[in-house]
């Protein structure tokens, strides 16, 4: 049993398939008047093994896949005997006297090549598969292993130094039921593209790589960070159970797409996603949501080496708005700082880096960072249905500043003629309770509120979010979190402004009750919580919704409030049965 | 040595599968079987040399066989041809 970071819940049983990424390197070699006979004979060899492979392929995909599939790999198998190719191979191989490695690429490049040519593009695009099976045959020769995401064929835990999102994202979701890499953490790209797609992972494994062999069977527990190489009898038992007992909530969660979050009274809930990047767009729709709650923007700039541009942003943050139109989308200006790095940001020796500059605070150190953002923003905005939300505002003051940053740049805008759309939403995320404080004076100069509450509960709490020794201490249920949350929700309703949340207590089903008697509008989190969260909506009333946040607002005992929660959760468990 | 000439009815003309049902074919005889189309000579027993002609729809080509069987060869490839390809 290894332990990683768990990346993305879940659990997965199954066969490993050892991805590695590499490009072949041929090198040229000149035989000998006796190595010839050998390397033709070795060419013929390794054909008629792919040969065999692919008869083998071509098998499964038509048991698995039916007859369109398999035909594939028949094209391939003639390919793989086409004279054109293995005569000319061999020719090149007997005149030149070179390695076949070589011949092989050579050849294999230019009948690419040829192809490439065509004007027909169902042919053009023949040129894929000859390169495939040049591959095929080179790793053959060479005896490396080279397999591609996209040809699994079977179900399969696909083990990995390193998956890139591109990699990830190739994976089909019903061929690779888990993945286990060496790298990476819990916010990853990878891992949060991983969690995005529902596919179970553990990332952070160091070096899981050098313990597991090609025909490993290994077990991964997305949920515990955990993976077991080769488990015994009973603990596949367990693991089988526990993995059929998700299926089955899955299957029944599914049916809800859909269905809007509206109470048993009629009272409708926004639900919206939390987003990353551009590409778990399709998963957002998938969860059947409203839209986006929370489009982090940080990502965009964290690894790598320089800041994306103006035009960057642009291109990212107007794709983003389209594809998600008619709904619309919040976005957030970049929350750096702390435990989210760019490597283009000074190392900073802050003590208490959660308190110290990030997010807004970093932006206005930085006015030609934000500058570019808010331009970028500004200039997608009439692409499609967009509000901003800036992060980390502390009271009215800065809010103030901010405002001033998002009128300078319309007014430059203006100036240059670049479209934007003027009455764009902004709004402001409160976790700093400060800010929560001062809602009702914050209230008149936004359009809506966003409550993220990992931070507010950390600030307001006093306990370092990351830091073990005092995890036991963050409580989202605390008396004054709620209190702070109430607070926020009334003054903005006061103001006649909406109050939506984004933070993990969002996507906790266990508070989703105490959230809409609470009177939030909107919820926002990972897709994949969403249907989980709309079931809960969709099973209470608002009414007894607001009965169980009073009486909860009310308690004094952290116990009480646990036990009130627990005992409404059991009549409603009850009333199912 | 027989040499014929066909015109290609084929909507895509010969495509993927024309293709292949044709190296197929030509492959299971011992003559030499090419196929010559504007001065530009394959072999038809190679997949990928007929792709590569990309011949399209409406296109004439002459199908030049030799060798022991080549009658019958012949006799068979222009059904083919000749039958769209069973398309």
């Amino acid at each position: 049993m290894i332990k990683g970071v768990a990346a993305s819940s879940g659990i997965a049983i199954g066969k490993v398939f050892m991805f590695e990424e590499e490009e072949f390197i041929v090198e040229k070699r000149t035989l000998t008047d006796y190595e010839i006979k050998g390397e033709v004979m070795r060419f013929r060899k390794a054909i008629a093994t792919v040969r065999e492979e692919l008869k083998k392929t071509s098998k499964s995909a038509f048991e698995k896949l039916g007859k369109k599939h398999s035909r594939l790999f028949d094209a391939y198998s003639m390919i793989l005997d086409d004279p054109m190719l293995k005569n000319g191979v061999i020719k090149m191989v007997v005149k030149e006297k070179v390695n076949v490695e070589h011949a092989l690429q050579f050849v294999i490049n230019e009948i690419s090549q040829s192809f490439m040519e065509i004007k027909d593009e169902y042919l053009r695009e023949r040129s894929k598969d000859i390169i495939d099976i040049g591959k095929k045959i080179l790793k053959n020769l060479t005896g490396t292993k080279i397999n591609g995401l996209k040809d699994i064929l079977s179900e399969v835990i696909v083990i990995a130094h390193n998956l890139s999102p591109s990699d990830t994202i190739a994976m089909r979701k019903d061929k690779v039921i888990g993945f286990a890499i060496d790298m990476g953490g819990k916010t990853s790209h990878t891992a949060i593209l991983a969690h995005s797609l529902g596919i179970p992972a553990v990332v952070g494994l160091k070096n899981i790589t050098r313990h597991i062999k090609p025909d490993d069977m290994v077990i991964i527990d997305g949920s515990q960070g955990i993976v077991v190489i080769n488990p015994d009898e009973i603990t596949i038992g367990n693991y089988e159970r526990e993995k059929k007992k998700e299926q089955e909530v899955a299957k029944e969660l599914g049916k809800l797409r859909d269905l809007s979050a509206v109470t048993t009274d009629g009272h409708t809930i926004e639900l919206s996603a939390n987003i990353e990047v551009p590409e778990e767009i399709p998963i957002v729709f998938e969860g059947g949501s409203a839209g986006i709650g929370l489009y982090r923007t940080e990502y965009l700039y964290m690894n790598r080496d320089d800041l994306p541009s103006e035009e960057e942003q642009y291109k990212q943050y107007s794709e983003v708005s389209k594809s998600i139109l008619p709904n619309s989308v919040i976005i957030r200006t970049l929350d750096l700082g702390a435990d989210r790095m760019s490597k283009t940001m000074e190392a900073l020796a802050e003590r208490n880096p959660f308190m110290g500059l990030r997010a807004v605070r970093y932006c206005l150190k930085h006015p030609e960072i934000f500058r570019s953002q808010l331009r970028a923003i500004l200039r997608a905005s009439v692409h499609g249905n967009m509000k901003v939300l800036f992060p980390m505002i502390s009271g009215l003051d800065e809010l103030k500043i901010v405002k001033q940053f998002m009128d300078d740049t319309q007014y430059q805008l203006s100036k240059e003629g670049i479209p934007f759309k003027e009455d764009i939403e902004i709004g402001v995320m409160i976790e700093v309770p400060s800010a929560a404080l001062t809602a009702d004076i914050m209230s008149k100069e936004v359009d809506f509120f966003s409550i993220g509450t990992n931070d507010l509960i950390q600030y307001s709490l006093a306990v370092d979010r990351v830091n073990e020794n005092v995890a036991d201490l963050y409580n989202p249920l605390h008396i004054s979190v709620l209190r702070l949350i109430k607070m926020v929700i009334e003054k903005g309703h006061m103001a006649g402004k909406w109050v939506g949340m984004c933070g993990e207590m969002a996507a906790d089903p266990a508070f989703t009750k105490i959230l809409i008697g609470m009177g939030l509008d909107e919820l926002s989190m990972s897709a994949i919580s969403l249907p989980k969260i709309k079931n809960i909506i969709r099973s209470i009333s608002f009414s007894s919704a607001r009965e169980l946040a009073d009486e909860v607002m009310a308690a004094e005992d952290q116990g009480d409030i646990l036990r009130m929660l627990r005992r409404d959760e059991l009549s409603r468990e009850n009333r199912k049965k | 040595m027989i040499k014929k000439t066909f015109s290609i009815k084929n909507k895509l003309g010969i495509h993927a599968r024309p293709a292949a049902l044709l190296a197929q074919k030509a492959s299971k005889y011992d003559s030499s079987i090419s196929i010559v189309k504007d001065g530009q000579k394959i072999d038809c027993k190679s997949i990928l040399g007929i792709m590569m002609m990309a011949v399209e729809c409406g296109a004439d080509i002459d199908i030049v066989i030799e060798g022991s069987d080549e009658k019958d060869a012949m006799v068979n490839m222009e059904k083919l041809i000749n039958e769209r390809f069973y398309e």
